[in-house]
This record gives C-alpha cells, structure tokens and sequence, in this order.
C-alpha cells in the first residue's frame, strides 16, 4: 500500500515535469526562454518516471537499479545538448527579448 | 491508484508529445526544431517506461536506453551541423 | 604500478558499476569481464585526457552533489511556476559570470551545473575558458545571480579541483 502510494507519487510528479517542461516549449515567446523547459522540467520529469519504475520493479520482481543509468544518462547530457542549440542560436542570431550580448564569442571557434 | 496514476500520466505524458510535435512543425527556426526534438524524443523514453510499468514487463528497458542514446548523439549532431555548418571537425 | 594500470580509479569505478547495471547482475562472470573492460577502456582512451583529474576534497565532492540536486528540485517548482503564470512578465536576461576556475573539467562541470538549477541555462563558455554567458529566465539583480552562482557553485569546485 505504502509502495503503491510512492510509485504512484513519483510518476505523477514525472509525468507533471514532463508536461510542464512541453508546455514550456510550446509557449514562451523566444528561443532562449523555450530552452529552459525542456531542459530542466522535462529531465526531471524522466527521472520521476524511472524512479517509480524503480521501485516498482524493486518491489515486484527484486533489485532493479538499471533506470538509475538512464537518469544518469539523461543528467549528464542535457546540459550538453541545451549549452550547444544556444550556442546555434547565438550564431544564428536568434531574437531575443533578452537584449543579447555584444561582444560574447558567440559561435567564434 | 497505481492504475489511476498510470492513466493520468499516459494522457500528461501524451500531451507533451503532442505540444513536442507541434512545437517542431511551427518552427519557426532550426533550434526550435532540434529542441522540438530532443523533448520529443525524452518525452518517448518517459512514455516507453511508463508503457514498461503498464505491462509489469522490463523488456522496454534497452528501447527507452537505446533511444536517449540515439536521441543524444542526434541533437548533438544537428546542433554542431547549425553552429559550424560541419559536424566533424 | 597502480598508476600505469589505472590511471583514471573513477572512471574505472563508474564503468564496472555501468556494466553490471546494464546486465542486471552480479554474477563472478560479469564483474569479471566487467573489471576487464574497466581497465582495458581507460588505457585506450588515456591519450585523450591531457590534465589529469585529482580529487582533493570528497567530501566537498558530496556536499556539492547534494547541494546540486536539491537546487535541481528547486529549479523545476520555480520552472514550472514561471512557465505556467503569464509569459509576458517574465525578465529574461543575460549574464557573464566572470570564472575563476581553470581546469576544463571544472568549467564544463560549472556550466552543467547552472544550466540544471534556477532558472539559468548556460549558454556560451567562451573559448578562453575565463566567463560563461549565462542566460536567466527571470531575473531582477543580474549582478546578485552572478555571485550567488559564483559562491554556490564555483567556490565548492574550486576547492574541489584546488585550482
């Protein structure tokens, strides 16, 4: 019952991030901004998904900790994916409502 | 509950897949697009594990993997391909 | 010895631990081969790493991690509150935060770091690794952000890195 009440719980939260993150994307009026759901909300919003999913199976059929490297997986790459498409859209030159930086090294390499 | 919690988050997480998609026929630029993407494709790996407690079945496991795999090495490279115009360098 | 053979004992750690994960057990066969690989996948990528990574201080390591993930749980209720409430109040700017910090690994683990916590996405380490561009979603004292990110974040890794 405890059990059914936490997994329950973590995917709940999940699948909300998940939303909130989508939503985010959908309707913030520029690039930069769109960037931050998907970034942070929809990462976490997996990570609740697969720690239910841990618990679940923990429960039901003995240890399962392999979500544990999607969550990883996912923390470790998100900020690298995010940090490169604004690093394209500074190049591009994207609007902003953000008055951009002048003299950053904006896709200079 | 967990059946109720399971059905709520199918139709949030369907939602986002949606909002996702729309997001990358809109545009209106080429990031918007790779973000598009790159959510989409997270938002799949969170539906497959979702799909994967549904069933009470672990076999999903390696697809949810392969996929935030591929879909990262996708995002990188489309993002390099607008930054620099080559993706090897 | 030890360091010829194992010249990064994290990464080693983290793939041996990564293998049994994957194969979900931990069976003498697979810690094994696993093992193996833990050794064999650091020596062929040695040549990549030019500086070396020493951990000085773990327990500032720790401390850090959990300071991170609580912010991360913190940025998402604020995420989710600002991108819910009404767009046209928001004040995005952006910020360049001035780094300290030298080695490469600190200034990527720095940006990763703000991009998952408040309201802040990272944007551009310029290529001499001395500011980051810092972009911010809504934000009233650019200069208070800049040095609430550096006390927070950079001064752990800079004791951590001891750089």
């Amino acid at each position: 019952m405890l059990l059914e009440t936490a997994v329950s719980f973590f995917l709940l939260v999940g699948a909300f991030f998940t939303l909130v993150g989508a939503i985010g994307l959908a309707r913030l009026p520029d690039f930069y901004m769109r960037l931050h759901g998907p970034t942070k909300a929809t990462t976490l919003g997996v990570g609740g998904t697969l720690t239910a999913s841990m618990i679940y199976f923990t429960a039901v059929e003995g240890t399962s900790l392999h979500e544990l490297l999607i969550t990883l997986f996912l923390f470790v790459t998100a900020p690298v994916s995010a940090n490169l498409l604004a690093r394209a859209a500074l190049r591009l030159k994207l609007r902003s409502r953000a008055p951009l930086p002048e003299a950053s090294g904006a896709g200079r390499d | 509950m967990l059946v109720f919690a399971i059905t709520v988050s199918f139709g949030a997480v369907g939602l986002a897949l949606l909002l996702a998609a729309w997001r990358l026929v809109r545009g209106p630029d080429l990031p918007d697009r790779i973000l598009a993407l790159d959510t989409l494709y997270i938002s799949a790996v969170a539906l497959i594990v979702l799909a994967g407690i549904a069933w009470r079945t672990q076999v999903y496991f390696e697809a949810a993997l392969l996929i935030a795999l591929m879909g990262f090495v996708g995002t990188v490279a489309l993002a390099l391909y607008v930054a620099r115009g080559d993706v090897m360098h | 010895m030890m360091r010829r053979w194992l010249p990064h004992p994290v990464t080693s750690c983290v793939l041996l631990v990564a293998w049994l994960l994957l194969n979900r057990s931990a069976d003498a066969g697979h810690v094994l081969l696993g093992a193996l690989l833990a050794v064999a996948i650091p020596l062929a990528v040695r040549r990549f790493f030019h500086r070396p990574v020493r951990l000085r201080r773990p327990r500032a390591a720790v401390r850090l991690a959990l300071v991170v993930l609580w912010d991360i749980v913190r940025a998402n209720v604020n995420v989710a509150r600002l991108v819910l409430g009404p767009p046209a109040r928001l004040r995005p700017v952006f910020v360049e935060v001035p780094l300290d910090v030298e080695h490469p690994i600190a200034v990527a683990l720095l940006a990763s770091i703000v991009t998952m916590t408040p309201g802040t996405v990272s944007c551009d380490p310029s290529t001499d690794r001395r500011r980051i561009l810092v972009h911010a979603l809504d934000v009233d004292d650019p200069d208070r952000l800049a040095r609430e990110i550096k006390s927070r974040y950079e001064r752990p890794l800079q004791e951590i890195f001891a750089c």
